[in-house]
């Protein structure tokens, strides 16, 4: 148990890129947390494809020890926290156990939009917050410009923020004797009954569920029986520890630390992140406020490419949402693809993080569906249905009307990039909140039909901006929107793994592309095959590919008919990844292509 | 298994050229010397081993074709033909009319060389020409120039009684007026056999590569059928219409040898890479021979045989194959002789559904007389098999 004038909380902010865990790092090699054999990059980062892709997807804490300048050791928690915007969820729970943050905003690109959102939030959290200019050792560093940008955009004094290089070390120093100086130490009285922020748990494979804490009072210590006041669980705690980032086992942990139990709990589901903790034969009064639980907004389909390896999903989703609760899923049935499962992600990232970890950690080889978004419809007998999958909309004679969620988005770009993006976002529905400027930089905040997002907002912006444009988006309200069921069909037969809801207005020319897109992928057959996209018995658009005219081989002698027929028995074990559209048979590649494939 | 008739045919293959054709993906090599006393007697006891087994029922069949194909077979020493078929003659009966074909290149040393062929007992050419452009035979790496091909051709024509010329179209920007041209110029020279390939790029050629590489502009799919379209009619007008896909003939002067093997004949192979097919006890048998040449007459002369261990077809693979074959041929598969390789009625062998989708669809014809593929069926005969039974 430390002294709490001598513990510091903090989280840290930053855009992806902007070097944040190049700056734990730092910090934690300077503390001595690591020795230099243990080091690694990004060491908080332990997922592999976290390290690859250079963001850090589930939280991890760190206790540093310090000895600061006036002489004294402090104990510093440092909360690593996700930079997008899909993991919100986790930096909220992460700021809530901090006392301060540290803002690091790369000295050359300055202010990014997510970095804003989470800015924003510990603001409101009471943050105290520690602006820090990072890469300035980069010949396009201009710390002057974006320490105005910071004031500017994000309201806060920037004039004593410290000047960095987490990759060389310069100023890293610095970074820590302030927040010694600058930030609060936490509040909390150790006499009273036990009350702790349950801020994570995961399933760890040497130590089993492992509980992340935050104590606001009282004593936590190996043998105390607690109780998790909200779903009423009584355990044992068989061990207490800290980050260092080793796990470490310690005596106990007092108000104002941070650190985690195990206490023999069997699955990660029986901890309700947010939950308050207590001490079973003294409980504390009242419980903490808590977290609202995070919701799926962006559902798809994954299916197995192979059949056979529908088991092998189910147990592998399974196996994730051990440690990653956000996701849902549940099965659902293709005529086009098969078997597999709907399931439901906190945004697109996630949707992208989830099934490359399928593939990579599972070895899996998926299909994934159009995404798209949780629909409301309201059916003429007064009732609401919650639609996770455009091929269940009920019948449009039944249907009163469809409401779908729009989000608030706010986009950080370049002035000569303004008047496209602005562009973009009229196109895509958009409705302009806001328009500011910031050094030669503008802030645009638009309300958006996420359906429009989720369909290649990202991509566009992105290519628009030449990847100098970022975004962020806080779900906002459900509204009544002109909706129609776009279908697709093949061979006059609809391919329910195609099929899309969109704005009426949009409609055509997405229903066109999407014909189009087939029309090259599915190879000439014997046949001509019609593709048509249509709303109810409507059709929209539409494309033929025309009948296939020559397909043989020129020579057959010998030893050509061994290899034709092998080539013929090989073509049977191919079937199995055809489907059947009426008399034509496409193959299951043509649709994953066609789905992979994003609009230019 | 029932064999379909009391004949069986012999094909020999000599591996060696005098260069490689960029777009040949045959078992043919570039020797700087060949001991061609060893490979006679190679070739001889490889053609003893066949006769000792009881599937080529020697002394009771008869041999009713030989094809010396290669490679470049008329770079053979005719002293080694003239002995293979005479050591036919000992183990088969001979019969009356046989059909004994020699490919051979139109230059003019080995034009040079037909007389002797002639006198071994050959009594059918097939040239292979390629081209009667001389730009088009240096883009096919050909040795020959037309004028060249135009001798040899003559010359054959006064020694043998059948002659075929084989070539190939299709080639890189060659536009529907050039093949017709080409085509029309064929047809006046040819007299009973011509086979006309389109040009087709094989993994592992010089043109493979080029094509990936840097792409060689060959006919798309729609002028490919248009060039295969005019061909079937410009040869029909002239009297040699298609008997199969890719080879033409005045009607009685098909090429008999190929024509038992599309109808799922038995055939011996005896050379490197020479495959063959024979009706066993149980089952049919594919036979191959090692491909490498040395190692083929190497093994030959150390075990007596030229074989790699032989494979049993299945019910399945042997409908595939004589499917395969026959199914290219303009007069298809005979209900009848079907039934009596097989054992099975074409309907009870093959799917109802997918078979009426295609004849629904105009690429088969089912009827009393047996299975054939319509022109549309023929020009699409790889996807119409997958369909029949991939």
């Amino acid at each position: 148990m430390t002294d709490l004038s001598h513990i510091r909380n903090f989280a840290i902010i930053a855009h992806i890129d902007h070097g944040k865990s190049t700056l734990a790092d730092r910090l934690i090699q300077i503390c001595g947390g690591l020795s230099t054999r243990e080091m690694q990059e990004q060491v908080l980062d332990s997922m592999d494809i976290e390290r690859e892709r250079g963001i850090t997807i589930k939280a991890q804490t760190v206790r540093l020890t310090y000895k600061a300048k006036d002489g004294e050791t402090y104990i510093l928690n440092l909360m690593d926290t996700p930079g997008h915007v899909d993991f919100a969820y986790e930096v909220s729970r992460s700021l809530a156990a901090c006392e301060g943050s540290l803002l690091v905003v790369d000295a050359s690109q300055g202010v990014e939009a997510q970095t804003l959102a989470n800015v924003y939030q510990a603001i409101e959290n009471n943050h105290e917050i520690v602006p820090v200019l990072n890469k300035v050792d980069l010949p396009a560093a201009e710390p002057e410009r974006v320490r105005a940008q910071i004031e500017e955009v994000i309201g806060i004094d920037a004039s004593e923020a410290i000047e960095i290089s987490a990759k060389t070390g310069l100023g890293v120093a610095d970074v820590l004797e302030a927040l010694v100086k600058h930030l609060p130490p936490p509040e909390g009285d150790a006499t009273l009954s036990l009350k702790a922020l349950l801020v994570d748990s995961w399933y760890d494979p040497y130590l089993g569920v492992v509980i992340l804490l935050r104590l606001r009072e009282g004593v936590i210590k190996k043998g105390m029986k607690i109780r998790m006041m909200a779903t009423g669980g009584t355990y044992n705690v068989d061990r207490v520890g800290v980050f260092t980032p080793k796990n470490v086992e310690v005596s106990s942990l007092g108000p104002g630390e941070i650190g985690f139990i195990t206490a023999g709990i069997k699955h990660v589901a029986d901890c309700q992140v947010g939950d308050t903790l207590t001490e079973d034969r003294n409980p504390t009064a009242e419980a903490l406020s808590g977290f609202k639980p995070s919701v799926p907004v962006v559902f798809c389909g994954l299916f197995p490419i192979d059949a056979g390896e529908y088991d092998d999903l189910k147990e592998s989703l399974s196996r994730l949402r051990l440690n990653d609760s956000s996701f849902e899923f549940e099965a659902e049935t293709s005529a086009a693809l098969g078997f597999g499962f709907r399931c439901g992600f906190l945004g697109l990232l996630h949707l992208e993080i989830v099934q490359e970890r399928l593939e990579r950690e599972f070895n899996l080889d998926l299909i994934t569906t159009a995404p798209s978004v949780v629909y409301r419809v309201h059916l003429t007998d007064g009732t609401m249905l919650e639609l996770h999958n455009p091929a269940d909309l009920p019948d449009p004679v039944k249907i009163d009307h469809i409401e779908e969620p729009w989000i608030k988005a706010t986009i950080l770009v370049p002035d000569e990039y303004l008047g496209a993006i602005l562009q973009l976002c009229t196109d895509r529905r958009g409705e302009q909140i806001d328009l500011t400027y910031a050094g030669n930089r503008a802030m645009a905040v638009y309300l958006l039909p996420l359906n429009e997002v989720v369909f290649d907002f990202y991509d566009r912006l992105k290519s628009i901006s030449k990847g100098y444009a970022s975004f962020d988006y806080d779900m906002d309200d459900y509204r009544e929107g002109n909706l129609v069921k776009v279908s697709v069909l093949v061979n006059a037969e609809p391919v329910d793994a195609l099929s899309f809801i969109s704005h009426a207005d949009r409609s055509e020319s997405r229903g066109r592309v999407i014909c189009e897109r087939l029309k090259e992928l599915i190879p000439r057959q014997l046949f001509k095959i019609p593709i048509q996209a249509a709303i109810g018995g409507r059709v929209i658009a539409r494309e033929t590919i025309s009948a296939m005219r020559k397909d043989v081989t020129a020579k057959c002698y010998g030893g050509d008919i061994t290899r034709k027929k092998k080539l013929l028995e090989k073509q049977k074990k191919g079937k199995k990844k055809m489907r059947q559209f009426g008399k034509v048979e496409i193959p299951q590649s043509a649709f994953i292509q066609a789905l992979k494939t994003s609009e230019d | 298994m029932r064999s379909h008739s009391s004949g069986i045919s012999l094909y020999v293959h000599w591996p060696f050229c005098l260069a490689k054709c960029p777009y040949c993906d045959f078992n043919s090599h570039v020797a700087d010397t060949i001991d061609h006393p060893a490979w006679r007697r190679a070739l001889l006891t490889a053609l003893d081993h066949f006769a000792i087994r009881e599937e080529t029922g020697a002394g009771e069949k008869y041999l009713t074709s030989i094809f010396f194909g290669g490679g470049t077979p008329s770079l053979i020493d005719p002293a080694t033909v003239a002995a293979l078929i005479e050591r036919a003659g000992d183990h088969w009966k001979i019969d009356a009319n046989i059909e004994i074909t020699l490919e051979a290149n139109p230059t003019s040393v080995e034009a040079g060389r037909l007389t002797d062929f002639f006198a071994a007992g050959v009594n059918r050419a097939s040239l292979g020409i390629q081209s009667l452009d001389d730009a088009a035979l240096k883009f096919l790496g050909r040795e020959h120039s037309a004028a060249e091909a135009l001798k040899a051709l003559e010359t054959a024509k006064r020694i043998f009684p059948r002659i075929s010329f084989d070539l190939i179209y299709g080639r890189p920007d060659e536009t529907i007026k050039g093949w017709r041209g080409e085509l029309s110029q064929a047809l006046d020279l040819a007299t009973d056999h011509l086979s006309l390939y389109q040009l087709t790029i094989e993994k592992g050629t010089p043109f493979y590569t080029r094509d990936r590489d840097i792409g060689l502009g060959l006919p798309g799919e729609n002028s490919a059928a248009d060039l295969y379209e005019m061909t079937l009619e410009m040869t029909a007008l002239a009297g040699l219409p298609a008997y199969e896909i890719s080879n033409h003939a005045r009607p009685g002067f098909e090429a008999r040898h190929n024509l038992d093997i599309w109808r799922g004949g038995d055939y011996m192979g005896i050379g490197p890479g020479a495959h063959g097919r024979l009706t066993g006890q149980k089952a049919r048998l594919a036979t191959l021979q090692i491909s490498n040449p040395a190692n083929w007459l190497a093994q030959v002369e150390e075990r007596g045989h030229g074989g790699v261990p032989e494979t049993s077809l299945s019910k399945e693979e042997t409908l595939h194959e004589l499917l395969l074959t026959g199914l290219r041929l303009t007069d298809g598969i005979e209900a009848t002789h079907f039934c009596s390789l097989t054992g099975l009625t074409l309907k009870a062998a093959l799917d109802d559904r997918r078979l009426e989708r295609l004849t629904t669809g105009g690429f088969l014809i089912f009827d009393k007389a047996g299975l054939r593929t319509t022109d549309q069926g023929r020009l699409c005969l790889n996807t119409v098999l997958g369909e029949l039974v991939g």
